[in-house]
C-alpha cells in the first residue's frame, strides 16, 4: 500500500483524530492527536492490509518556534514492505505523549532514550528511566534550547586553550635568547638571526624587511630585547613552522 | 544518590540470600565494548540481566545539528567503527534523498563493493569474537588474519583501515585504484576455503555446538517485537534483507541468496543459527562484490552537488543493511546548511533491548553465548 491508501484506511477508521497527510516533499508523514496514539497504534497493527508489525523507530524533535516537542513514529511492515510515519505533538513545557511499548516491546527501549534525550515522559511506561545518560544528568540535550552544565559531579567539559600556552611558552623562550644575546653594538647580526620575522614590525617603515638589509636596524632601535613583546601577533604564528 | 546501582536498576535487592547482584561490565572482556549488564543470579540461573548502556555516548546525534551536512561524514564512522562503509552510505542516502540527487551508476556499484568487504570484514570479526568469548581464543586469530587482507583493500581505495569516510554525498570520494578488482577477485578465490577451514575449525566443533544450540531461543514473534534487525532477525528464520527487499543501490542489479536460520543444530533462532547465518551471508557478500566487479560501470563517482548543501524543508529517511541490520538515518531539513535533526537507529540499539526478556533463566555462561551471538557494538548502541 503506498501512503495515501494507508492514510485513507486510518482517517476512515479515527476521523478526525488523524490529521492529513502532508504532500510528498520527500517522506510524508501524518499528524495524529496524541490520546489517541495507542489505539492507531494498534489498529495500524492488527488491521489486515496493514500489518504493522515492526516498529522501527520511535523518536522525537524539538521545534522552540512552534513551542511543540513532537515524537514521530516510524512504522513497518515486514509483510507488505511498505512503511508510514505518524507524528504526534506534546507541549513544550510538559511533554507526556502515552506509551506504545505495549503494542511493539521495541518501544520500551525507543521511549526511553525520546524521555531522556528530549524530556518527553511516556504515560504508561513500565521503565520510565534515563537510558543513556546518567540518572543525576541535568537537562534533555537535544533540546534546541539545551545548556551544557560546564561539569558533571567535577569533572569539566572545558579545557584551556593549548595554543595559548605554547604561545606563552615561545614568548618566554624569546625573552631567554634575547637575554642571553651579547650586546647589540658587537654581534648585531647573530642576536638578529632568530628574529628575522618580528623585526620589520618595530623597525622604521623605511628599513627594507630583507634579511640583507637588518644589519642596520640595530642602530635605530634601541635593544632587540623588546622586539619581540611588540610583536605578539606574527610570533605566534611564525614560531611553531620554524 | 543514596541508592545503589543495582537498585537503581533492578528496582529492588534480592529478597533472599540466594540471589545475589553481579555486574558483567563496563569492563569485561565479553561485553563487546563498555556496558554494564546488572545481573541478578540465582546460583548459576540468571533471573534477568538488565543492560545499562550509554558509557560511549558522544551525542552524535547532537553533532549531525551543529556540523554541516557534509561534515557529519566522518562521525558516522565512529557510530559503527567495525562498519563504517554502510554507517556512511546511510546517512549519504538519506540527503540524498532530501536534494533529490541521483548517485552516478559506478558510485553505486563502488559503494555496494566496499560495503560488502567491510561486511565480510564485521562479520569475520563477528564470528571470531564469538567463539573467543565461548572459550575458544584461536579462531579469533585466524578470523583477524582474514580480516587484515580486507582491510588492506579497503585501504588501498580509501586510505583508511578502519573509519573508512568514504561515500559522499552524491557519490564516493574515491575511484577503485589500478589493480584493484584483481586484487579482490584474488583474495574471494580463498575465502571459500578459508570458510571452509574456519568451519572446521569452530563452526561444526562439537563443544562449540553444545555451548550455542537452543541457547537463547529468540522465536520469530520476539524478533518482530523487539525490532531485531540484520543476521539477528534472519537467525529467527525470518527471511528480510533490506538490500533485497527495499533494492536501494546498486543491489537490484545482483542476485544472492538471504540466508535464514534453519535450526540445523537445534531450533529456529537460537545462538547458533545467528552465528551461522553470518558464516553464510559471507558466501553470499563474495557473491555479490564478483558481479558488481564484473559489471562495474564506468563513468563519474560523484553527482554536482554543492559544497554547502541546503536541502528545501522536509524530512527523509535512509535505510541501509548495514552488518548489524537495518540502519536508518531520519534526517530533517529546515533549508538551512545544517540538519534540523539526525537521528540514527541502529542493530545494536535494538538488539540490546531483548536482553533483558531472553537472558531470564539462562546459566551465566549463556548469557556470553547470547550477548556475543546479537554481535553488538557498544559505540553504535550509544551513538
Amino acid at each position: 500500500m503506498n501512503a495515501q491508501e494507508i492514510h485513507a484506511k486510518l482517517k476512515a477508521q479515527f476521523g478526525d483524530a488523524v490529521g492529513e497527510l502532508t504532500e510528498a516533499k520527500i517522506d510524508p508523514f501524518v499528524m495524529v492527536k496524541s490520546d489517541k496514539i495507542v489505539e492507531i497504534c494498534r489498529f495500524a497493527k492488527d488491521e489486515a492490509g496493514l500489518d504493522f508489525n515492526y516498529c522501527e523507530d520511535v523518536t522525537g524533535i524539538d521545534w522552540p518556534t512552534r513551542n511543540v516537542i513532537e515524537v514521530v513514529y516510524h512504522l513497518f511492515s515486514l509483510k507488505h514492505r511498505h512503511q508510514f510515519v505518524l507524528k504526534v505533538e506534546a507541549a513544550r513545557s510538559q511533554p507526556s505523549v502515552p506509551s506504545v511499548q505495549g503494542v511493539w516491546k521495541a518501544a520500551n527501549w525507543l521511549e526511553r532514550e525520546v524521555y531522556d534525550m528530549l524530556g518527553v515522559s511516556f504515560v504508561g511506561h513500565p521503565d520510565m528511566r534515563r537510558i543513556l545518560l546518567p540518572d543525576d544528568w541535568v537537562g534533555h540535550p537535544l533540546r534546541k534550547d539545551y545548556q551544557e552544565a560546564g561539569g558533571y559531579h567535577g569533572v569539566t567539559n572545558t579545557r584551556p586553550d593549548p595554543l595559548v600556552k605554547l604561545g606563552q611558552k615561545v614568548e618566554e623562550e624569546r625573552k631567554a635568547i634575547a637575554a642571553a644575546a651579547p650586546p647589540p653594538v658587537a654581534a648585531p647580526a647573530t642576536a638578529t638571526a632568530t628574529n628575522v620575522a618580528p623585526a620589520p614590525a618595530s623597525v622604521p617603515a623605511t628599513a627594507p624587511a630583507t634579511a640583507t638589509n637588518i644589519a642596520p636596524a640595530p642602530t635605530s632601535v634601541p635593544a632587540p630585547a623588546p622586539v619581540p613583546a611588540t610583536a605578539p601577533a606574527p610570533d605566534k604564528k611564525e614560531s611553531p613552522n620554524g | 544518590m543514596a541508592e545503589t546501582v543495582e537498585r537503581r536498576i533492578l528496582g529492588r535487592m534480592s529478597p533472599s540470600d540466594e540471589e545475589i547482584v553481579i555486574n558483567f561490565g563496563p569492563q569485561h572482556p565479553s561485553t563487546h565494548g563498555v556496558i554494564d549488564f546488572v545481573t541478578q543470579t540465582n546460583g548459576e540461573i540468571i533471573r534477568r540481566s538488565v543492560p545499562d548502556i550509554g558509557y560511549l555516548h558522544r551525542g552524535m546525534e547532537k553533532i549531525g545539528e551543529t556540523v554541516g551536512y557534509p561534515g557529519f561524514m566522518p562521525f558516522t564512522d565512529r557510530i559503527d567503527y567495525l562498519a563504517a562503509m554502510f554507517a556512511n552510505e546511510g546517512y549519504a542516502m538519506a540527503v540524498e534523498r532530501l536534494l533529490k540527487i541521483d548517485v552516478p551508476p559506478r558510485a553505486k556499484y563502488l559503494r555496494a563493493i566496499a560495503g560488502e568487504l567491510c561486511r565480510i570484514s564485521n562479520h569475520w570479526v563477528a564470528v571470531g569474537t564469538m567463539a573467543s568469548d565461548i572459550g575458544a581464543s584461536t579462531p579469533l586469530t585466524h578470523a583477524l588474519r582474514e580480516r587484515e587482507a580486507i582491510n588492506d583493500l579497503l585501504e588501498e581505495l580509501c586510505g583508511a583501515r578502519l573509519t573508512f569516510n568514504y561515500a559522499r554525498i552524491g557519490g564516493v570520494s574515491f575511484d577503485a585504484p589500478e589493480g584493484w578488482g584483481e586484487k579482490i577477485l584474488n583474495y574471494l578465490e580463498h575465502l571459500e576455503s578459508y570458510i571452509q577451514e574456519y568451519d572446521r575449525l569452530i563452526s561444526l566443533n562439537q563443544i562449540y555446538v553444545k555451548r550455542l544450540a537452543n541457547v537463547a531461543v529468540i522465536s520469530p514473534d520476539q524478533a518482530i517485537a523487539y525490532g531485531l534487525c540484520g543476521p539477528n532477525l534472519r537467525g529467527s528464520g525470518i527471511s528480510w534483507d533490506a538490500r533485497r527487499d527495499l533494492a536501494y543501490g546498486a543491489y537490484p542489479d545482483f542476485t544472492f541468496d538471504v540466508p535464514v536460520g534453519q535450526g540445523k543444530m537445534g531450533a529456529v533462532g537460537d545462538c547458533w543459527d545467528r552465528y551461522a547465518v553470518r558464516v553464510l551471508e559471507m558466501r553470499e557478500s563474495a557473491k555479490i562484490i564478483i558481479q558488481a566487479l564484473a559489471k562495474l560501470p564506468e563513468g563519474e563517482i560523484m553527482a554536482k552537488v554543492a559544497r554547502k548543501p541546503k536541502p528545501e524543508p522536509g524530512e527523509a529517511i535512509g535505510r541501509v543493511e548495514s552488518a548489524r541490520g537495518t540502519m536508518c538515518y531520519y534526517v530533517v531539513s529546515d533549508g538551512s546548511e545544517k540538519a534540523y535533526r539526525v537521528r540514527v537507529r541502529t542493530g545494536s540499539f535494538m538488539a540490546m533491548g531483548i536482553i533483558e526478556e531472553m537472558s531470564q533463566g539462562l546459566m551465566i555462561a549463556d548469557l556470553i553465548a547470547l550477548i556475543a551471538s546479537l554481535d553488538v557494538v557498544a559505540p553504535e548502541i550509544d551513538r
